[in-house]
């Protein structure tokens, strides 16, 4: 059965100077090839690397500089032909390096398939069937969860309702079919479908531009760092910075401060919001007011809100507490150099759930812990090392782009003037993907919907 | 004490749309073959509507043709009108129709069975089979004949402990007024066979001379030759036209007024009855909102006055169902010569089925038909000419035949019955298909033929002229696709005339057909073949070229769902062994007992990640095979 291509990224999410994106299967080397630039990899011996460029074809910009090894089946690990891309490490740029591979034709692995392909290659030996059949069930399972938890419900409703269209749309054209004589309802013309169609496909246009999932992996997680003057915010985004190698992009256009926003914290990219204005005026609230501020924060994936120990708490801290009640907040309590005079008890009580880390930058203390917190926000602190959030995330935008690509396939047979029942194939198809996003693709709903929707029989 | 009345290799209880398929497959492999029914006046009875064909239904009817059953051979011969639908949309939902005349379609069936070698028709009532040690060995009647056979096929439609409910008259009896079958109903339970109880209905019959037709609007046939099979060259160009009106307000006032009369809503009624045929209470209630519903009027027959009421199946009482007519036009005076009634049946619960329909149970018993759980003439002879294969095929000892998905609508029904099960009577639709464009009305022929040619069901010669086809339409294909078409004034001008926009450059004849505004006819005038084509050959080679693309990503989806029903799992599997599998799966997999992966992938509580460790677990006892060796 497993005779297409995949691929993932292999190596462990988080601080790394390399990650690995392989792939494995019959075309793996010709699609390394579509977006390699330097030797041409088909024509080179088995087990060798090469040093190049990975290439997006779509804005043919160069991507990542990589170290691409080479190594033809079976002396594999499944057996098949592999290609293994080492990329810098941290999740934007192989996150990109995955995502490019991914629109050339290979197929996002589900968790355990190197391993079960593997097996049933005969790579792995008998004793090791059950620890396979383990690793499926245990990550599948993980793999649902996580999915079903990450995808917020507004994504989840969303997503919903576009399947229910779809499917309105699709049960009417059934209709059509299945019934020609039943003269209630009217025939489904192209120019309805195609309203409806291109109806969908903007939401999913939209859903690919603005999911928070894709958001953060394309962009960083936005993080803003607030607090009273002087208690410590650009010592601390001094002390990401440097602790922290600044992602170093190819964006044209942008500025050198702009490029320097960007921290690799334990493989979570930050991009840190408004830095020049806390440069600047060192106190956002103060400049643009609490009203505009909250607008800012509500932007913000992650809050940074720093507290000076050596000081007591003001009123104007407590408002900061009240702005960011509902989002995703790392408290520092900085300066613990100093004597304490902050009522330790009351920011405890004002922190509620939200983690609690109390560092003095300026000795340089605390800084792991406080990255460990940053990275237990974007993992939810339920998954370690696990690399199924990040993989969920690149599947639900994996599948978005797929049906995107259906919906687009049905428009055009439109504008060919297919009829209809062909034209379906695409919509149809659309309606399974998106169902895989959230875990429903049972055909039965079709029939169900063509008889709740229609008055049908005879 | 029972007599040997007999010994036999294929017996077929019931002749019924599925028996009569059954008993003529059965016969035509070369089985010595038996057929008991409980009245030889009524095979092939329809006791529902006097129809056959229509989307779906109507290219299971040219697929049985194909394989060398029967069905559309007789209908082409004893229909009253016939129709092509969908003819505004794709072809792949093209479908066509025909109006029976009942009588004449008995006459012709009980013709064909009687003149069919090794094949014995008798009337008769079979109370139990006899089955010894999980194997079938023959059948008993109440006449006390025991005859015996390699395999049985029961197809006793809604027969079995069958109950007609009328308003609170209830009574038990098949349809039509038919002797139910009680005791084998009761003995098949005995041998540990499930069954489910499901409901249907039927509308009653008017008198033609009551109706006045002039308040009604004209439905009439097709005027060009149709025919379902692909052997038929006599057509039948007489046709009688059927009639459409409407209930309205008044008649759905009644209705709801008198729904505590109703037995389906009185709870009398325990059955499941269809979504798809509902009664017209059912139809009053739950689309309240719709002021009117279509009532065709169908004769039932040219020697006959008797006219079906589509639309108006019901199990009111007889009063009520005379009150509803007098409020519908063109019905005001309409005479009942039969009330409609409901009837509930026992059926089978279709998923202890092989998709050969033997019962996984005992060995050489097969269910076809109705008592499956489906509904419909053509799903029923469907279910019995793949039953009547695989019955002949056990008895004498030769591979069995299995359609899958992509092969035919029949393979589509098969699996879903056995694989899936169902929760009401079952129909087809096209919906129901996942490569419907490759399973046309149009290439039934192409793609069953050579199978029915290979289990000896179609003759040399129809099985010439099926090659000789096959050779035009390749050749044609590949002639438009070696022709370029320069845009010159002739072929600018054809295009022009088609609605489509000018050629910019020189194009293959065969591209240009692609146009969704051209056709073949088009593309003839200007290069014509070296013989004029017959229009089925030119019908083939304008749709494989207009939709190739479309085709041509169904045939990749065929190539992936057949790399999972390759991977077979053994007969012996045992799923308690196997660790890690969800205990839902595990429960549905023992049940249903899947032939291959792909088919166990489309148990419903059956997940991917079962499908997986299902994989591995039998891949691991073919490497352990092989480690052995």
């Amino acid at each position: 059965m497993d005779t297409d291509t995949i691929t993932a990224i292999s190596t462990p999410l988080g601080e790394g100077a390399i990650a690995i994106v392989r792939l494995s299967g019959p075309d793996a080397i010709s699609i390394a090839d579509h977006l390699f630039e330097g030797k041409k990899l088909e024509k080179q011996t088995s087990h060798t690397m090469h040093y190049g460029k990975i290439i997006d074809p779509e804005t043919e910009e160069a991507a990542e500089e990589v170290m691409v090894s080479l190594m033809r089946g079976p002396k594999t690990f499944t057996r098949e032909d592999i290609v293994e891309i080492n990329c810098h490490g941290g999740l934007v740029s192989v996150n990109r390096v995955l995502e490019i591979v991914l629109s050339q034709g290979a197929r996002l692995a589900e968790p355990g398939e190197f391993t079960k392909r593997a097996f049933l290659n005969g790579r792995i030996d008998l004793s090791q069937a059950e620890a396979v059949m383990d690793l499926i069930r245990a990550k599948t399972d993980r793999a649902m969860n996580v999915a079903l938890k990450q995808m917020d419900g507004r994504l989840s409703k969303l997503i919903q309702s576009l399947r229910q269209q779809l499917l309105e749309t699709l049960a009417h054209v059934e209709v059509n079919i299945d019934y020609p004589e039943y003269d209630d309802v009217e025939e489904m013309s192209h120019q309805m479908m195609e309203e409806k169609t291109k109806e969908v496909l903007q939401e999913v246009q939209k859903l690919l531009q603005t999911s928070q999932q894709g958001k953060i992996l394309r962009e960083g997680l936005a993080t803003a760092i607030i607090g009273r003057p002087n208690v410590g915010k650009s010592s601390l985004m001094n002390a990401l910075v440097h602790e922290n190698k600044a992602i170093v992009t190819e964006v044209p256009g942008t500025t050198r401060d702009v490029i320097e926003e960007y921290v690799n914290v334990r493989g979570v990219p930050l991009r840190l919001v408004d830095t020049a204005g806390i440069r600047e005026t060192e106190d956002i609230v103060e400049r643009i007011g609490v009203e505009k501020s909250r607008q800012v924060l509500t932007e913000a994936d992650l809050i940074l809100l720093v507290l000076n120990y050596g000081d007591e708490l003001t009123a104007e801290d407590e408002k900061l507490f009240e702005a960011v009640e509902d989002l995703d907040v790392v408290v520092i309590v900085n300066k613990t150099d100093l004597p304490e005079k902050l009522d330790m008890e009351r920011v405890r009580e004002l922190a509620r759930d939200h983690s609690l880390i109390t560092t003095s930058l300026i000795k340089e203390e605390g800084i792991d812990e406080l990255e460990q917190a940053i990275a237990d926000v974007f993992f939810e602190g339920e998954l370690d090392a696990g690399d199924m959030t990040y993989v969920s995330n690149v599947r639900h935008i994996q599948l978005l782009k797929q049906a995107k690509r259906s919906l687009e396939e049905a428009l055009n047979g439109m504008e060919m003037g297919m009829p209809i029942d062909v034209v379906q194939i695409d919509v149809t198809r659309t309606w399974e993907i998106l169902g895989e996003i959230v875990g429903d693709t049972v055909h039965e709903s079709l029939i169900d919907q063509l008889f709740s929707q229609f008055c049908l029989g005879k | 004490m029972t007599y040997d009345a007999g010994r036999y290799d294929v017996i077929v209880i019931g002749a019924g749309h599925a028996g009569c398929e059954a008993a003529l497959a059965s016969a035509k492999r070369g089985a010595k073959t038996l057929m008991l029914t409980l009245n030889l006046d009524l095979v092939a009875f329809m006791p529902c509507n006097p129809s056959i064909g229509g989307p779906a239904k109507g290219v299971v009817v040219r697929e049985i043709d194909a394989l060398g059953g029967i069905m559309g051979k007789i209908i082409d011969k004893t229909h009253i009108q016939m129709r092509m639908l969908n003819t505004g949309k794709g072809p792949a939902v093209r479908a066509l129709r025909a109006q029976a005349d009942k009588p004449l379609y008995i006459q012709e069936m009980k013709d064909t069975l009687e003149n069919q070698e090794n094949l014995t028709l008798r009337q008769g009532m079979v109370e139990r089979l006899i089955v010894e040690d999980g194997e079938v060995k023959g059948v008993e009647t109440e006449t006390k004949a025991a005859y015996y056979a390699k395999s049985v096929i029961v197809t006793t439609g809604t027969f079995m402990r069958g109950k007609v409910i009328i308003g609170d008259l209830e009574y038990e009896s098949g349809p039509n007024n038919q002797r139910p079958t009680i005791s084998l109903s009761e003995h098949l339970e005995e041998l540990g066979v499930e069954m489910v109880r499901f409901k249907t209905g039927t509308p009653m019959r008017v008198n033609s001379h009551t109706v006045d037709y002039s308040k009604t609007e004209i439905q009439p046939g097709d005027d060009v030759p149709r025919a379902f099979s692909y052997e038929t060259t006599e057509f039948i160009m007489d046709q009688i036209p059927c009639w459409l009106t409407y209930t309205n307000e008044y008649t759905h006032k009644i209705i709801d007024e008198n729904l505590g009369l109703s037995p389906m809503y009185s709870g009398m009624i325990k059955g499941t009855g269809p979504r798809y045929c509902p009664s017209i209470e059912d139809k009053v209630v739950r689309f309240h909102d719709k002021p009117r519903h279509q009532i065709f009027l169908e004769p039932e027959g040219r020697n006959t006055e008797e006219v079906y009421v589509q639309g108006l199946s019901t199990s009111l009482p007889e009063f009520i169902q005379k009150k509803m007519l007098e409020t519908v036009p063109g019905l005001e005076k309409a005479e009942i010569m039969r009330a409609g009634y409901a009837i509930e049946y026992d059926s089978v619960v279709p998923t202890q089925l092989w998709p050969t329909l033997e019962l996984k149970n005992i060995k050489g018993l097969f269910t076809a038909g109705q008592i499956n759980g489906t509904s419909g003439y053509e799903e029923a002879a469907a279910q019995g000419i793949m039953s009547g294969i695989n019955a002949a095929a056990l008895a004498t000892d030769v591979d069995p035949l299995i359609l899958d998905r992509s092969q035919a609508y029949i393979g589509v029904l098969i699996d879903d019955l056995v694989t899936k099960g169902t929760n009401e009577p079952y129909r087809l639709l096209t919906s129901r298909a996942e490569f419907r464009l490759m399973l046309r009305h149009d290439n039934a022929d192409l793609r069953l033929t050579e199978i029915g040619y290979r289990i000896g069901m179609i003759s040399d010669e129809r099985y010439e002229k099926f090659q000789e086809k096959k050779r035009l339409i390749d050749e044609e294909k590949k002639r438009l696709e070696g022709i370029i078409l320069k845009p010159d004034e002739q072929v600018q001008k054809i295009v022009e005339q088609a609605g489509g926009t000018p050629l910019k450059e020189a194009v293959r004849a065969s591209d240009l057909l692609k146009r969704p505004e051209m056709t073949y006819e088009m593309i003839e005038t200007l290069t014509p073949a070296d013989k004029e084509l017959p229009e089925d050959v030119k019908e083939q080679v304008e749709i494989q070229t207009k939709y190739s693309g479309y085709i041509a990503k169904a045939l990749q989806q065929i190539e992936r769902m057949k790399k999972m029903e390759d991977k077979k799992i053994p007969e012996n599997i045992d799923y308690d062994a196997i660790h890690g599998i969800a205990t839902e799966a595990r429960d549905k997999l023992k049940e249903v007992r899947p032939l291959s992966v792909g088919q166990a992938s489309r148990i419903s509580g059956v997940n991917p990640s079962d499908v997986s460790i299902l994989l591995v677990y039998i891949e691991q006892g073919k490497i352990a095979k092989v480690s052995n060796e």
